[in-house]
């Protein structure tokens, strides 16, 4: 997969907000597959699939995909282990 | 996070195949530096196409800048680069983005380095640093086809002469006359010459096409910088 072209999660950004309610692409997810863990923003983002597919810039595994249309989103995570946020209200 | 309508204020052009849309957004909230915002087009038959573009001006202005290059093969950019007009609404989702900022409470030098139109979000950086008092050092290194092909160029003249930011070219294509570097892509001793070394651990910002971006990023960790300290927007 690493020789189609592909973006980085930071465009995935927007996408992304019409299912989460605060910026996916800023927080860290760590890859089930190798254990990478990297901002969301770094991951590698094909979108030319049915709906966006983000995987795993070090093993090229999938972390998330979504898929949208007919009014519904379908969301796929397994495989991220977690996603670490930033808690912007935080002192 | 929902459409908005966004109102075409101002159109400037850049160069031959780069124009910059000044967008009138009502109840706009401000960004940070780096974020883009997606633009959404509808064609009379209900085909929608979606592209994000990064957000040239500066926070706090009135209107949000988007400069747009024109890719020959897309469906977006050459509309707005060539056919959009002045008064036109145009549908925008955004600001977004959190990772591919700068924040004028970071203190640490920065580095730049942009690939073409990727100077577009950088650009949204140095002038967020002209309009606060932050004094963290930058350098931006740019690298363009061409001369023609340079974005802002007055602007980015100006900036380079200000305390601690250092702007630097290379050209990939052509030269200026008398030009005293090698015309090229970017290689490891330009790269070295024209950055901040890994022992002042800069955070770098790399924004280009997929391939450049992918070729700076090897250089700079080959050349010792940390990975973490690296972020990169890639645009295809």
């Amino acid at each position: 997969m690493t020789t189609d072209s592909f973006l980085d999660g930071n465009a995935a950004a927007g996408v992304l907000r019409e299912v989460f309610a605060v910026d996916v692409t800023s927080a860290h997810g760590q890859c089930v597959a190798c254990g990478n863990t990297a901002p969301m923003a770094e991951s590698r983002l094909f979108g030319d699939a049915p709906g966006l597919v983000l995987r795993c810039a070090g093993c090229d595994a999938v972390l998330l995909r979504l898929v949208s249309g007919g009014g519904r989103h379908w969301l796929d995570v397994r495989g991220l282990t977690y996603l670490e946020f930033t808690d912007e209200s935080a002192p | 996070m929902s459409w908005r309508v966004a109102v075409v204020a101002e159109l400037r052009d850049e160069t031959d195949t780069a124009r910059t849309l000044a967008l009138d957004i009502a109840d706009w909230s401000g960004h940070t530096a780096g974020q883009h915002v997606d633009v959404r087009l509808t064609a009379p038959d209900g085909y929608t196409a979606v592209r994000p573009y990064s957000i040239a001006s500066g926070p706090g202005q009135q209107r949000v800048d988007l400069t747009v290059e024109i890719d020959p093969n897309g469906e977006v950019s050459p509309y707005l680069a060539r056919d959009v007009t002045v008064g036109e609404q145009l549908e925008i989702r955004g600001p977004l983005g959190g990772w591919f900022v700068w924040r004028p409470a970071q203190t640490e030098p920065v580095q730049l380095i942009a690939g073409g139109s990727g100077l577009v979000p950088l650009m949204s950086m140095l002038r967020a640093r002209a309009a606060t008092d932050s004094s963290a050092p930058f350098r931006l290194l740019y690298s363009v086809r061409r001369p023609e092909a340079m974005l802002y160029a007055d602007e980015l003249i100006r900036a380079g002469k200000l305390e601690d930011v250092d702007v630097s070219l290379t050209y990939t294509r052509e030269a200026p006359p008398g030009w005293p570097h090698p015309v090229g892509r970017l290689d490891a001793v330009r790269l070295e010459v024209e950055t901040w070394p890994p022992s002042v651990a800069p955070t770098t910002y790399i924004c280009g096409p997929t391939a450049f971006v992918e070729a700076v990023a090897d250089l700079l960790l080959a050349a010792g910088h940390e990975a973490r300290r690296i972020r990169t927007e890639r645009f295809g």
